[in-house]
């Protein structure tokens, strides 16, 4: 019976280490050595490089913008849907993520298409006889698309977090004198961290590392750090300072991980 | 002590949840000091009194009147009383020193003051030493007892409970009925509690409000509830009962099965049809010539301090419960002293019928 069980995992095993640890083995071993795969910090030394100290600060700069704005959009909605006597509020956060069902590649062209000097945002715009929106090519335009494009992942865990709460939990709040606000600043939001933790990390990792927006959105003139990363490998052709780049990444994002989780962990008193 | 002040009234209550009709016409008091139950079923409407009271509801129609005042719309946190909610409803982020001080922080009383009530709540509930702990590092049984301790450290007039040892385990809620029992008498305020466990009402209240369909069946001390039920639903909810169909021949005389049983009630009329209740400890078994009706055991059971069983006599399956034991198959005689007759109204409408209990 157990041994049977245990058959189960084997396709995932396999999975994850044809398709996550060798690749993950490979970025070490790129990353680590020079073309004539000698042992180097090279690769890795390289993100001292100004232009590449640039992309990084820019990069998580984005990301991090573009992480508070979801934040700052989802959790009222969350909260809002959690709280609702909307018998389906499954369904309304069925139509919030309804986007996703898209291929991400098409949505982002299709702000290109929107935002484009003469794309539909501007003609419409026009023909109001309002001011045009020039934000095409720029960091705005980047942040919007994060944000379009990453909302989703945080509403669903704040949304999940929430709903969980007990209602007799807020009912206890309120029965001990707590007003709305209190019980809200006390009880809901503390138990939502979990939920808000989870929301940031997965908006804020994809924003770190994407280059897909930067280049649709940003037209080529704003580099993220994931750009940099996709021309070491696509038009250098140098394997090597790509990894040790990605290497770099892959140790801001753990670290990010780690502080966030740490502070979960921490958030004890609310008084 | 129970005085006769009447702290709450709920007034002419009507309450429906999407045109479901949970309490119609509601009219209860509540005294100081009492230990009142609400006992029914479950969707008799019982937890909604009390989430009507405790403010997490409003009513369609009545008003709530607080020592004197009414606060039929007065959102929870500005009402006098506290609630124990089923399953704890602890803050689980929390420590249990800062559950129980979360009342008085938001009334910003002193730290010392806080810190002195902590103490005696947690002495009080049996579990000094536990301020630090989180709750979900405790049983279920001393969830339940810092739930209690939140609550009554804010000294609310008024305790409301609901179902609070629904969760628990027999031993521990039998455990806990002394322990409410003994807050109550020490702290000298009303408690009022849900519960659809007849034991648990029997057990501690001074009042007990039988309720079935969001109507109030009947309204007593335990002992009357229990010897003399208003109608057959009370009957049945309270304790085992053989509640059989009869005709009250005249004043003192009652035909049950074709039988004629002494009675001890009168003003019912003659020939009237009636439902009497019969406890099964009152059910005696004699020698079949000595009975007023004869039958067969049919079953028996050993329970520990008796012997339940059942016996087939004029086509009725009698629950009897006795010290001595008649083995299957012996032929007995029934007999039934006549206090020991309880005789009932037949519901005559549909709104009086009381209906089977669901569960």
């Amino acid at each position: 019976m157990k041994n049977k069980k245990h058959l189960l995992s084997f396709p995932y095993l396999f999975w994850s280490a044809g398709f996550i640890l060798i690749p993950l083995c490979m970025i070490f071993f790129y990353g680590f050595t020079d073309k004539q795969l000698h042992f180097t910090f090279e690769n890795v030394a390289s993100v001292a490089e100004p232009e590449n100290v640039k992309a990084l600060l820019i990069s998580i700069l984005l990301a991090l913008i573009s992480t508070a704005i979801c934040v700052l959009l989802a959790y009222p909605l969350a909260l809002i849907l959690s709280r609702s006597a909307i018998k389906n509020s499954g369904f309304m956060i069925f139509v919030f993520i309804l986007p996703m069902w898209m291929n991400f590649l098409l949505r982002t062209l299709a702000w290109q298409t929107l935002l484009e000097k003469n794309g539909v945002i501007n003609m419409i715009l026009s023909f109001l006889h309002l001011p045009n929106l020039n934000i095409i090519n720029t960091p705005y335009a980047i942040i919007l698309g994060m944000v379009y494009n990453f909302l989703p992942f945080m509403i669903l865990p704040i949304y999940n977090a929430l709903v969980k709460i007990d209602p007799n939990v807020i009912n206890a709040a309120r029965d001990l004198g707590a007003n709305g606000l209190q019980t809200f600043l006390y009880v809901i939001f503390p138990l939502s961290i979990p939920g808000l933790i989870s929301g940031i990390t997965m908006v804020s990792v994809p924003a770190l590392t994407t280059f897909v927006i930067s280049d649709m959105l940003g037209g080529g003139k704003i580099l993220l750090i994931g750009n940099v990363i996709e021309q070491e490998f696509k038009q250098a052709n140098n394997w090597h300072v790509g990894s040790g780049l990605s290497i770099v990444l892959m140790l801001f994002i753990l670290l990010a991980m780690g502080l966030t989780a740490k502070y979960d962990k921490e958030g004890g008193s609310y008084f | 002590m129970l005085t006769d002040n009447k702290l709450i009234q709920l007034d002419h209550i009507s309450k429906s949840f999407g045109g479901q009709l949970v309490l119609d016409d509601l009219d209860l008091y509540i005294r100081e000091n009492e230990f009142i139950t609400l006992l029914g079923p479950s969707g008799c409407g019982k937890t909604t009194t009390l989430r009507i009271l405790g403010g997490f509801e409003t009513p369609d129609q009545g008003t709530v009147w607080f020592d004197g005042k009414d606060i039929t719309n007065l959102p929870p946190n500005k009402r006098a009383l506290n609630t124990v909610f089923q399953k704890y409803a602890l803050f689980t982020h929390m420590t249990i020193a800062e559950n129980i001080a979360f009342g008085m922080k938001i009334k910003n009383k002193p730290k010392s003051y806080i810190d002195d009530q902590i103490k005696y709540a947690l002495k009080l509930v049996n579990l000094d030493g536990f301020e630090n702990r989180m709750p979900d590092s405790l049983s279920g049984g001393q969830q339940q007892r810092i739930a209690i301790a939140r609550a009554i450290v804010n000294e609310p007039k008024v305790l409301l409970l609901d179902e609070p040892l629904g969760a628990l385990d027999l031993k521990l809620r039998q455990d806990m009925q002394y322990e409410l029992i003994r807050l109550k008498n020490e702290l000298g305020i009303t408690f009022l509690y849900v519960t659809h466990d007849q034991e648990e009402a029997l057990t501690m209240s001074d009042t007990i409000v039988v309720m079935n369909q969001g109507y109030i069946q009947q309204i007593g001390t335990p002992e009357k509830i229990y010897n003399e039920p208003e109608n057959a639903f009370v009957a049945d909810f309270i304790g085992d009962s053989n509640i059989i169909s009869a005709t009250m021949i005249d004043d003192y005389l009652v035909e049950i099965l074709g039988a004629r049983f002494k009675s001890t009630d009168a003003g019912f009329g003659k020939n009237k049809p009636v439902d009497v209740v019969i406890r099964p400890e009152d059910v005696e078994l004699v020698a079949p010539e000595e009975g007023t009706i004869r039958g067969t055991v049919t079953h028996v059971i050993f329970k520990g301090v008796h012997y339940e069983m059942e016996v087939m006599a004029n086509d009725h399956e009698w629950l009897v419960q006795s010290t001595s034991m008649f083995p299957v198959g012996t032929p007995v005689g029934i007999k039934v002293d006549p206090f020991n007759i309880q005789t009932m109204h037949k519901p005559e409408s549909e709104d009086e019928e009381a209906i089977g209990v669901e569960e």
